[in-house]
């Protein structure tokens, strides 16, 4: 059923005299992760979908230095947001989109400060226009109609900036059921990736975060565990695996909700 | 005249010391570096005003916060009639505000009265969460010894103040009913909520002398009470009543998510990128010795820190939902908090005892703070979110780790690989970032 995708680069757009209205950030994971290029498509479908003028910036993107500040290298990260800003205000970028809340996190927060200041926003952000203003209509009656899906807040969308609400009228868009797990929104719980530990053996203890969190999600008994980072995905996916119901239970970015849903 | 006296001297001895005391808070928090709070009023007032004098944050936890609420309201209440009492232990008189004040009167003592109920009911029943019910996170390791006896004995201070109210109460109302009381004679009762109801129950069938010593063990007990947790105040954690109000004021007001920015690597990164740029532009911060990247002690905290760790309350609920500890790491940053206040002050005390350039060879992180604590940590803003009073753990564990990696290349090898793959790579991960658009023509 999927169609072919159509991804401009800036380096494109520019070649043909254009300029594109929102820059995708695609991000590390959203490029090489084999799971997070899923979501980075269903997000493409979409906007090809909804004829959004977008571009990547393929090869000349480069890792925002979240990974790096959090961990503590302050130099790493700021030669990184440099280099970046230069290639961004190199195509003279003013609008951001992202798939994951790190680079979110980064690109709207940290950035300024370093002479980088765009408008940044999350994929659930921009998806929750494109519903609003018509360009993107749900078929009623959709895949999804009826079925128990819980979200979990990635930890740099909700604490971090705030976001809450975005991803939830998404999944109420749906016609399903949303069901929230004890602890959510303000008190969500981190799916144990954040601060650099995506990229270590975690600390002695008795339990992985992960699973702590996942049996937060199998209690709702929702088929689906909504995500909006790509990370959470992972680590979720892993829980899920942990407790061997990846038949019982489905995790899926909220983009990839969306898609299906509109059988892109 | 003789208790006039000693009433007075340690009126003067009492709020003296406590003044002395607040003093040195001030100094060891100063000696953080500065950090700039004083920008958008208007936000930090209406900060101030919700989150420590209506609570907000308290009520995501309603009965704590019920209970928190009734000993809160009837400390300052109470306080009310403090002053009544320093007047009367000046001048020698006894209730003098009662004539002049009426039916007034009555009404304070009596919403004192009813207030003092409830904060004895909300002072057993947090005796209890700590010492029956065993709230988990009041039992954690970073509560053992003074911790905890701390906390036991503001309670046990608190329900010895109320007893002395109201065995000064009672004992005075059985007093005035036979007109023995030193309080301006009229007929009848002082008409107080409580203990002119209760009073003459306990206290009428005793004699006219024995009634006379119970009231002036009550003043006297109530005064002692006062100072004496005036003077505990600054020692313990109860320091919160005082400094929660500034430490919201000066809240962090950017998103959570945002870490600050450090300007000295700035400057540096400028000159990497651009070797035309001046390097004299750019003058050095602060003009002196060059500061460490990062935190490794006391003063290389913000003054903002160190606050933060005196008005640290310990009722742990940053590390009830810190998901590093949930899941049994070595991370609290509830002992985080701890920790700064105590190196902060076993530093300051060295200092003041052994002039200023002493140094005792220890250091906050190492000899409080392991670097497994610090690792643990997810960076999820958990812990900020959780704090009634807005104390941001998460601040000093970033700062502890810029240390260790920028001054002293001690990280985990796993993370020095990802940091080696994200500058020669521009990813985390070891791909080429020529493949970085692969995805767009794969299936
Ligand atoms: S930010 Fe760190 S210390 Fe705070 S709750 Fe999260 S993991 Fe724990
Ligand atoms: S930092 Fe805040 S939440 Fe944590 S123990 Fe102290 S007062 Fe409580």
């Amino acid at each position: 059923m999927m169609s072919t995708i159509h991804v401009p680069t800036m380096a494109e757009m520019m070649a043909q005299g254009q300029t594109p209205d929102i820059l995708f950030w695609v991000g590390c994971s959203g490029s090489f992760d084999d799971r997070a290029k899923k979501i980075t498509k269903a997000l493409v479908r979409i906007l090809n979908e909804c004829k959004v003028n977008f571009a990547v910036l393929g090869a000349e993107e480069s890792c925002t230095g979240d990974p790096a500040k959090r961990a503590g290298n302050e130099f790493t990260f700021q030669m990184q947001a440099m280099m970046n800003i230069q290639v961004l205000d190199g195509y003279e970028v003013k609008k951001i989109v992202t798939a994951c809340p790190h680079c979110f996190n980064t690109l709207k927060n940290e950035y300024p400060e370093l002479g980088g200041k765009y408008e940044v926003i999350h994929h659930t952000q921009l998806i929750q226009e494109l519903i609003n203003s018509g360009k993107l209509s749900l078929k009623d009656g959709g895949v999804f109609k009826g079925k128990k899906i819980t979200f979990h807040d990635p930890c740099y969308l909700g604490r971090a900036n705030d976001v809450y609400e975005a991803p939830r009228v998404l999944i109420e868009k749906l016609d399903a059921e949303l069901v929230e797990m004890k602890r959510c929104k303000t008190n969500g719980l981190c799916c144990g990736a954040g601060g650099a530990q995506m990229f270590k053996e975690a600390e002695k203890g008795n339990k992985e975060v992960n699973v702590e969190r996942t049996e937060d999600a199998l209690e709702t008994h929702a088929s689906i565990i909504a995500t909006g980072c790509p990370f959470c995905n992972t680590m979720m996916t892993d829980g899920v695996k942990n407790f061997n119901k990846e038949h019982e239970i489905q995790v899926l970015d909220v983009a990839e909700l969306i898609a299906n849903a509109a059988e892109l | 005249m003789i208790a006039a006296i000693i009433f007075s001297v340690l009126l003067i001895g009492g709020f003296g010391w406590f003044g002395v005391n607040i003093l040195k808070i001030r100094s060891n928090i100063l000696l953080g570096r500065d950090v700039n709070r004083k920008d958008k009023p208007g936000e930090r007032w209406a900060t101030m005003a919700l989150v420590a004098l209506g609570q907000k944050k308290m009520f995501k936890r309603p009965i704590p916060a019920i209970l928190h609420l009734g000993i809160y309201v009837a400390f300052v209440i109470t306080q009310v009639e403090l002053i009544e009492i320093i007047y009367d232990g000046i001048t020698g008189s006894h209730r003098a505000f009662m004539a002049s004040l009426g039916g007034f009167y009555t009404l304070v003592i009596s919403i004192i009265e009813v207030l003092s109920v409830a904060a004895l009911i909300a002072t057993i029943a947090f005796l209890s969460r700590r010492n029956i019910l065993k709230l988990p996170r009041f039992q954690k390791p970073e509560m053992k010894g003074f911790p905890t006896f701390d906390a036991n004995l503001i309670l046990c201070m608190e329900l010895i103040l109320v007893f002395c109210i109201f065995t000064m109460n009672g004992a005075d109302e059985a007093l005035y009913l036979r007109g023995a009381s030193h309080a301006s004679h009229e007929a009848g009762s002082f008409g107080f909520a409580i203990s002119s109801w209760v009073g003459p129950h306990i206290f009428g069938g005793m004699s006219t002398e024995t009634l006379l010593v119970l009231e002036r063990i009550g003043w006297w007990g109530h005064w002692f009470m006062v100072l004496a947790f005036l003077n505990y105040l600054p020692y313990s954690k109860h320091f919160h009543i005082l400094l929660a109000f500034p430490n919201t004021y000066y809240s962090n007001l950017e998103k959570k998510g945002k870490f600050t920015n450090m300007e000295a690597v700035t400057n540096e990164v400028k000159l990497m990128l651009d070797p035309t740029a001046d390097p004299f532009a750019a003058p050095a911060p602060d003009g002196g010795a060059p500061q460490r990247f990062g935190a490794k002690d006391i003063n290389d905290l913000t003054w903002k820190n160190l606050m933060d760790s005196y008005t640290c309350t310990e009722c742990g609920r940053c590390t009830a939902s810190c998901p590093a500890n949930i899941t049994g790491k070595k991370l609290s940053p509830r002992k985080i908090m701890m920790d700064t206040r105590d190196r902060m002050v076993e530093y300051a005390d060295g200092k003041r005892k052994n002039g200023k350039d002493y140094e005792d060879g220890k250091s906050l992180l190492f000899d409080y703070i392991t670097e497994e604590e610090i690792w643990a940590c997810t960076s999820c803003n958990a812990c900020v979110e959780a704090c009634p009073v807005n104390i941001d753990p998460l601040a000093i564990i970033v700062d502890l780790r810029r240390y260790l990696v920028m001054e002293e290349s001690k990280m985990p090898t796993e993370l020095t690989g990802m940091l080696t793959n994200i500058e020669n790579n521009g990813a985390p991960w070891q791909f080429s970032p020529s493949d970085r658009g692969n995805w767009i023509h794969e299936d």
